[in-house]
């Protein structure tokens, strides 16, 4: 299996916000590989560093020092505008929410099918891969359901659906199983690990619920910036 | 996938009722604009009905509008013989009250030779004066209808013709009588105070005064030169009709028109500032949405696009509301309220601006919105 190249690749990946007496080193010398149909978990107490190190796997915030590749990417090596790591989040990362974060006031169909939209999809396109991608998930009879309407578990596999649009070759999830209830969480966790072996994703959970620890093929512990094993 | 009609059709109730408070402050707008564009075509009616060239009145002075004039009866004689003036007419101009349905009711009382310039020239109703005595032409405003009597000073007079839109420059509907009739109600004195200024100065009874005379001249001939020989009569001075208008609008009208500018531009600023603020509160409303849509790769165009569009129809939607509210009720204000096309097509481009503009307190807001803060619960 790990004849593979990985998906994501982090070396050397330091984060500090601040200069001098204020300096905060969020990130401590990271070095993480994850590799396709791979379930990964990211574990670690408030304040170790989960949500900075998941920010940087999404392109969303530069490390200080490092290198990471994502899907054979260099990202931020060189120069990185805003809209390339925009673009990049839009072609190859999905991101799955504690809270759905479902846009209020779309539809089911339309919250999946958006994505697309904005990846420049025609529209019927755009909802036809919506339509199939909520049947997968099981929610099909929900497309035109308002997201207020759906019970917490039919609007997490609603953003999971999203999250499939682009047919992301990475997945970041953030306490994806933190609102359900333990059969509806095991639900989620069995949900992540088909759609990582089908479409041969890499999938990345940072979570405390130890519900779910058995799904993972590997857990990553983070302790005050720095990895305590792997 | 127009994301800005979407958010606004999710809450729609409260996005059209925003609308609608928006709409009564830019109805307000428009109708201080009409209300100004009224002033000044009610100023004018007078001045342009007897469609005349050249206005002639006392020397010294700027009437019969903006000042008082008194020239003698006999001046028109004389006015008409001047080389090129084709028409001349003698008018009187004051104010009156009479009593309507138990209630004072203020009239513009215009005396006029029927037959010669000075008279209304169209009529929705009736027919013109025909009699020497005690007919009279009402505005419309006025609320009189054809045959009512009406008492001003010691006579009665029929209602015989109805005008419509003459009015003076308070919004008082004008009546229009004969010269005669005019000048006895203006010069005449009641019979007691008549004898003893009788006995005080004999010889100084006579009521052949009037206000203004106005000419009419040849199409071949300048007003300016006329009025220019009219100068030379010492005890005489001659307005043509363009210079008439101008004084008009610079003395009569002037305060109030600077007045209800500033109105204007207050309203305008009032207006700019809430809808600034209602955008702004919109972008807060959706903070976490906007971050979402900024992590998974919206464009911030898309963003942007979503907020000023909104603010957009909220102007347009909020124009349009107040626009159907003020030409629903317009004819019920006290003061004549125009609205012209033009004034209205303005007043749309600048809201269209302003939202525009307070449309970038929010895309401020919603740029500098960091997509992390989707992520975190």
């Amino acid at each position: 299996m790990h004849d593979l190249q990985p998906l994501v690749s982090l070396h050397g990946i330091s984060k500090h916000f601040g200069e001098g007496p204020a300096r905060v080193d969020a990130l401590r010398d990271i070095d993480i590989d994850v590799y396709p149909e791979q379930v990964v978990g990211l574990l670690g107490p408030s304040g170790s560093g989960k949500s900075t190190l998941l920010n940087v796997i999404g392109a969303i915030v530069t490390p200080s020092s490092g290198r990471m590749t994502l899907d054979s990417e260099d990202v931020f090596a060189g120069r990185w505008l805003r809209s390339d790591l925009r673009r990049m989040r839009l072609e190859k990362i999905g991101f799955i929410f504690q809270l759905h974060n479902l846009l209020p006031f779309l539809n089911s169909l339309e919250n999946v099918a958006l994505v697309l939209d904005l990846a420049g999809a025609p529209p019927a396109t755009g909802r036809e891969r919506a339509r199939e991608l909520l049947d997968y998930l099981e929610v099909g009879n929900r497309a035109g359901a308002m997201p207020a309407s759906l019970s917490g578990g039919e609007a997490q596999r609603v953003a999971i659906a999203r999250a499939l649009a682009n047919r992301p070759r990475i997945i970041l999830a953030d306490e994806p199983t933190a609102a359900l209830d333990s059969q509806r969480a095991r639900i989620v966790m069995d949900l992540l690990r088909r759609v990582a072996r089908e479409q041969q994703a890499a999938i990345l959970v940072v979570t405390h619920d130890e519900k779910v620890f058995d799904h993972f093929d590997r857990m990553f512990h983070l302790r005050d910036g720095q990895l305590d094993g792997g | 996938m127009n994301l800005a009609w979407r958010d606004i059709r999710h809450k729609l109730g409260r996005f059209l009722l925003t609308c609608v408070g928006l709409g009564l402050l830019l109805g307000v707008v428009l109708s201080m604009i009409g209300i100004y564009r009224g002033m000044v075509d009610d100023a004018l009616v007078l001045a342009r009905t007897p469609g005349a060239d050249i206005w002639v009145v006392e020397s010294g002075t700027r009437g019969p509008f903006a000042e008082s004039s008194r020239i003698p009866g006999n001046t028109r004689e004389a006015v008409a013989r001047i080389a090129g003036v084709t028409a001349a007419g003698s008018v009187t101009y004051q104010a009156a009250e009479t009593r309507r349905a138990g209630r004072t009711l203020r009239l513009y009382v215009v005396g006029y030779e029927p037959g010669r310039p000075g008279g209304p020239r169209t009529l929705t109703d009736g027919r013109p004066i025909s009699r020497s005595h005690y007919e009279l032409i009402a505005d419309a405003r006025s609320g009189f209808l054809l045959g009512d009597r009406v008492r001003l000073g010691r006579d009665d007079f029929s209602v015989v013709g109805i005008s419509r839109g003459q009015v003076n420059n308070a919004g008082d509907p004008v009546v229009y009588m004969t010269l005669n009739d005019a000048q006895r109600l203006q010069f005449e004195l009641a019979p007691a105070a008549a004898r003893r200024e009788a006995v005080r100065r004999p010889g100084t009874t006579d009521t052949d005064v009037v206000n203004a005379v106005v000419a009419v001249v040849a199409d071949t001939v300048a007003p300016e030169a006329v009025a220019e020989s009219l100068r030379r009569w010492k005890h005489l001075t001659a307005m043509t009709q363009a210079e008439q208008e101008h004084l008009l609008l610079s003395s009569v009208v002037a305060k109030a028109r600077k007045q209800i500018g500033l109105f204007t531009l207050i309203l305008l600023t009032v207006s700019a500032v809430i809808i600034a603020l209602i955008i702004y509160t919109m972008t807060l409303d959706k903070m976490r949405e906007i971050a979402t849509l900024k992590l998974i790769g919206a464009p911030d165009r898309t963003i942007i696009g979503m907020i000023v569009s909104q603010a957009l129809a909220m102007g347009g939607i909020g124009f349009a509301s107040g626009a159907a509210i003020i030409i629903a009720v317009k004819d019920h204000f006290p003061r004549r309220v125009l609205l012209q096309p033009e004034d209205g097509l303005l007043l749309a481009l600048v809201v269209l601006l302003v939202c525009l503009l307070a449309s970038g307190l929010g895309v401020r807001l919603a740029l500098r919105i960091d997509a992390a803060q989707a992520l975190g619960g």
